[in-house]
């Protein structure tokens, strides 16, 4: 045995994808060098935001070390349980900005839509994956069932990103299956007649206001459009090099509002320009390339599904947050990931690597 | 259900499916990628010259810095109007969330009223957006404290030290110099027609009357700026640039503060008016009119119970001055002589029987002399010395109202005397046309017959006179009255008013000096009516008194002052100049109701000649003298 194989098999032993590692690292570095700009050199914040970080990579390790087929027996508790919470929440939740997400546990307030992140991926995966692939209508059907219960309950809270994000990343592991394409061409065409319907009764005047304001947002200048005026403000006036670290006026004189969070995208923007931005990109296409890749080495239907699905998700993050602080996408609060401040996204998504991670290690292993 | 699924999977059909869609997958995530950075790339790059200049619109404001206000001074230099620091409560109003509340909440603090905040909430409504408004001004040092320590809970709400106008002789120049106040919406409309708004944009006060509003432009200077870096709720982080603003212009004037407190005194607590003019260069001396009032009341917002007082039938609001509508009376005679002698009517030696009274022919009614016996035999001289009345009844009534209506505008009554102050009258100079336009009836032989002697239609403002006497004693030469003489910006000085009006020309130069001895007499001569006055004088006087009827005597009875109601009571009025043979000064004065013009009017004038040629030597009579 060479000592890299030697060096290999212990990463392999620790269920570590070494080079997934090394990117998500660095992306938290360049979390906490944007986050200690956004909030104003807070140092106070910055601890927070790092003890989370390391929270969330010990999360993942601990993931990790589950092994798929474990995954398997947990998953119809995990999305029982999630289901049960979600009803839980609409009946005694907490309200907190006009939505009620939270459920409050007593030492702790936990927000079951994030369980349900990772919940219902796996209980679709798990579903589809019993069965041959491309999957049957009848496993279609109820593979769509499983997605949509939770995606409706959450979008009742209301919480519109969240539900997106939920119901994606059931919808791509039914994708990643092999549904037919003449089966996707017609839900497609479903989903985009159901929009008016949906535009009418199924929307809170609130998300209406953000998508009329996305079509234009110049109309309001100091009510809802401000955000996103600002946020283009922000990232136009960065230009290709950007106005440096710490140095954007936008942010650092607070023009930009929930610039740690939603709109950290915008503080990267003007202070690295677009320099900076394809950077980013580059290290998320590089996790995403990964990640598919993982899933496509997997050995069984199960982890391929799970890991695609959660890597294809992962993206839907970025294209949703990044279009929508660019102007491209109304504004639906979800937070870039691995880059915003907050500590429930961030634990979930590095909870989702380490579940890829076990996916990947748990292949090799076999292979020995 | 006949086909049934082979129970057997095909894992690598099944891995070779997956792999394609994932790869599908990935290459729809780089179309959306691609998507996303063309969008980027707009931004960026082609906009982002237009994001750059919204950016710095954000973050860069520019804040107007108020010019400071040119201070007044009198001809000795003495400052009549100055600005001193002050403390005030502002308010930007869209800085505060809820202004009610906070106001509210601030007025537990600091004392404002209820009628106060709601007259602030009514003002804000009328002025430019982001700019602080004055709540309370002029706090003291307790109040200043208070606020103070409590100041973060009143966003939006700050004390501002500013320059606030001070009068520090209070009443006894706000005629003159008026005052400044707060600036309203409609003063701002105007502004902005003239293109000033923005020379305003900082500026608090305007001056709202006398000089403060004539010389408004000299006065205010020119807007500064500076451009700062703000954050998103309007505080500053730093100054980036500095336009320092240019303070307005000094002013001296042509008053003499001494000669004005004197003139002040000698009224006591009689309504009137009086004008001191430097006979060389028409130059206002002293200009008061009483009552008065303090000036530093209407700075800070006068209240109403101080504003009502000022409402009261002495009308000091008035400035007697220059709008105060006086018969002129027996002060315009020497005037009349000078056109009796150009038109011929009479000559320096013919006399006339003065009998007390003087009648048209075939006409009952009787014009009394206010010397109920009459003068017997006057010449020109005499008449103008004991203001005989029925020299110039007989005088005026073969002249006829067209030529003295002609003549006397030369003089300038009947037009504004174009002293530099805007709160001025024309009075009446009455001619045919006036009478027909005003009463819709032809002009009256017998109306004619009063004006003779400066009464009937005829009124007169004290600046007026004083003009007129100007011209005659100076022989014809104009010299327009004027307050101010000199504007100073840093170094630069610039002489204003130094302007000449055309001269009054006679055809026989002559009829001057008949009308100038015969005033010297009227003080000299023992039979003069303003020679107890001036007994004992250090220079040598001339002068003309006057009494004014203000209500007009039935036929047949006599004046009798005891009877009438003060209001109705004549009006004293004097005119002089000195020294005779030189003039250096001319006194108009006015005093309502009080009788005789040689027994107040002329010792009020011998006060205040006395008090300038203490103070100023007599010029050796050049070659003015024939």
């Amino acid at each position: 045995m060479t000592a890299l194989h030697n060096k290999r098999s212990i990463w392999l032993r620790l269920h570590i994808d070494l080079p997934l590692l090394i990117a998500l690292l660095l992306m938290m570095a360049g979390s906490i060098t944007i986050v200690y700009s956004a909030s104003g050199q807070d140092s106070a914040m910055m601890i927070r935001h790092i003890t989370r970080m390391a929270g969330a990579i010990i999360g993942m390790f601990v993931l990790a070390q589950i092994p798929p087929t474990t995954l398997k027996r947990l998953v119809i508790p995990m999305y029982c349980l999630g289901l049960l919470m979600l009803v839980g929440v609409l009946l005694f939740g907490v309200s907190s900005k006009g939505a009620q997400r939270w459920l409050d546990l007593g030492i702790t307030r936990f927000q079951p839509s994030e369980l349900m992140k990772l919940a219902v991926p796996m209980m679709v995966a798990w579903y589809i994956g019993r069965n041959h692939l491309p999957p049957r209508p009848l496993h279609l059907i109820i593979g769509f069932a499983i997605v949509m219960l939770p995606t409706l309950l959450i979008k009742e809270q209301p919480d519109l990103g969240t539900s997106i994000l939920i119901a994606s990343s059931g919808v791509f592991v039914l994708f990643l299956s092999g549904l037919s394409w003449r089966l996707i061409g017609f839900l497609s065409s479903i989903v985009a007649l159901a929009a008016w319907p949906f535009w009418h009764y199924g929307m809170h005047d609130y998300q209406k206001q953000r998508v009329l304001t996305f079509l234009d947002p110049e109309s309001d200048p100091l009510g809802s459009g401000y955000h996103i005026i600002q946020s283009k403000i922000a990232i136009g006036s960065g230009g290709i090099e950007g106005k440096g670290w710490l140095q954007g006026t936008q942010s650092q004189l607070e023009f930009l509002p929930e610039r740690h969070t939603d709109f950290i995208f915008s503080v990267l923007s003007e202070e690295f320009g677009l320099f900076g931005v394809c950077i980013l990109l580059s290290l998320y296409l590089f996790i995403i390339g990964r990640g598919l890749f993982i899933a496509v080495n997997a050995q069984e239907a199960f982890g391929k599904l799970l890991a695609g699905s959660l890597t294809l998700t992962f993206f839907v993050y970025i294209f949703v947050n990044i279009g929508m602080v660019s102007g491209l996408l109304p504004v639906v609060g979800v937070p870039l990931p691995l880059i915003s401040y907050g500590g429930t996204s961030m634990v979930t998504l590095m909870a989702a690597f380490g579940i890829i991670m076990s996916i990947a290690t748990d292949k090799r292993m076999l292979l020995k | 259900m006949l086909k049934r699924r082979p129970t057997i999977r095909d894992h690598s059909a099944e891995a070779n499916l997956f792999a394609r869609r994932a790869f599908v997958g990935f290459i729809f995530i780089l179309a959306l990628v691609a998507i996303l950075l063309s969008n980027l790339y707009t931004i960026q790059v082609d906009d982002h010259q237009d994001y750059q200049t919204r950016s710095n619109d954000n973050r860069i404001k520019v804040i107007p810095i108020a010019p400071n206000r040119g201070l007044i001074y009198d001809r000795n230099g003495v400052l009549l109007a100055e600005n001193k620091p002050v403390y005030n409560l502002e308010v930007i109003p869209e800085e505060v969330d809820d202004l009610t509340a906070s106001l509210k909440s601030v007025s537990k603090i600091i004392d404002i009223t209820e009628q106060q905040q709601a007259d602030f909430l009514d003002d804000i409504k009328h002025t430019r957006r982001f700019k602080s408004q004055v709540l309370k001004a002029r706090l003291n040092e307790n109040e200043v404290a208070m606020f103070s320590v409590n100041q973060h809970k009143f966003p939006g709400f700050s004390i501002e030290a500013r320059l606030a106008r001070y009068y520090p002789f209070g009443d006894t120049l706000t005629h003159a110099l008026g005052y400044v106040a707060k600036l309203n919406k409609k003063e701002l409309n105007k502004l902005e027609q003239q293109d000033e708004a923005t020379n305003y944009r900082a500026t608090h006060d305007i001056g709202k009357l006398g000089i403060e509003k004539y010389y408004e432009p000299l006065l205010h200077g020119q807007v500064g700026s500076q451009r700062v870096e703000v954050n998103n709720r309007g505080r500053i982080i730093r100054t980036l640039s500095m336009d320092p603003p240019q303070p307005g212009d000094d002013l001296v004037l042509t008053l003499d503060i001494g000669l004005q407190q004197i003139a002040q005194h000698s009224l006591k607590d009689m309504r009137g008016a009086i004008v001191v003019m430097d006979a060389k260069d028409g130059g206002v001396l002293a200009l008061y009119s009483n009552p008065s009032y303090d000036p530093n009341l209407f700075v800070h917002g006068i209240s109403s119970k101080d504003y009502k007082a000022l409402l009261n039938p002495d009308r000091p609001l008035i400035n007697r001055t220059t709008q105060g509508r006086y018969a002129p009376a027996s002060t315009i005679k020497p005037h009349m002589a000078i056109l009796a002698l150009e038109e011929n009517i009479v000559q320096e030696t013919t006399t006339m029987w003065d009998p007390g009274f003087f009648q048209i022919p075939n006409v009952e009614h009787r014009w009394r002399d206010w010397r109920r016996w009459g003068h017997g035999h006057v010449d020109v001289y005499k008449a103008i010395e004991e203001s005989c009345d029925t020299y110039f009844y007989d005088a005026a009534y073969r002249m006829g109202i067209t030529k003295i209506s002609n003549f006397m505008a030369r003089f300038g009554f009947g037009e504004l005397s174009g002293i530099d102050i805007h709160e001025e009258t024309t009075a009446i100079l009455p001619s045919k046309e006036w009478k027909e336009d005003r009463f819709k009836e032809s002009w009256w032989r017998g109306d004619t017959i009063s004006v003779g002697i400066g009464q009937g239609y005829w009124t007169a403002t004290p600046i007026q006179i004083a003009n007129a006497t100007n011209i005659l004693v100076n022989r014809g030469i104009n010299h327009p009255p004027h307050l101010v003489q000199v504007a100073k910006k840093e170094d630069q000085i610039t002489q204003l008013n130094n302007e000449e009006k055309p001269p009054v020309v006679l055809n026989n130069e002559d009829n001057w000096r008949i009308a100038i001895d015969a005033m010297h007499n009227t003080v000299k001569k023992t039979t003069g009516t303003a020679h107890r006055a001036f007994k004992g004088a250090t220079y040598d006087p001339a002068g003309k008194t006057g009494t004014a009827q203000v209500v007009s005597i039935a036929q047949g009875e006599r004046y009798d002052a005891d009877a009438l109601k003060e209001r109705q009571r004549d009006n004293a009025i004097y005119v002089g100049f000195a020294p005779y043979n030189n003039p250096q000064i001319i006194v108009s004065i006015v005093v309502e109701n009080t009788g005789g013009g040689s027994s107040v009017g002329a010792p009020i004038a011998r006060q205040l000649m006395d008090y300038y040629f203490a103070a100023n030597p007599i010029q050796s009579s050049g070659s003015k003298v024939p």
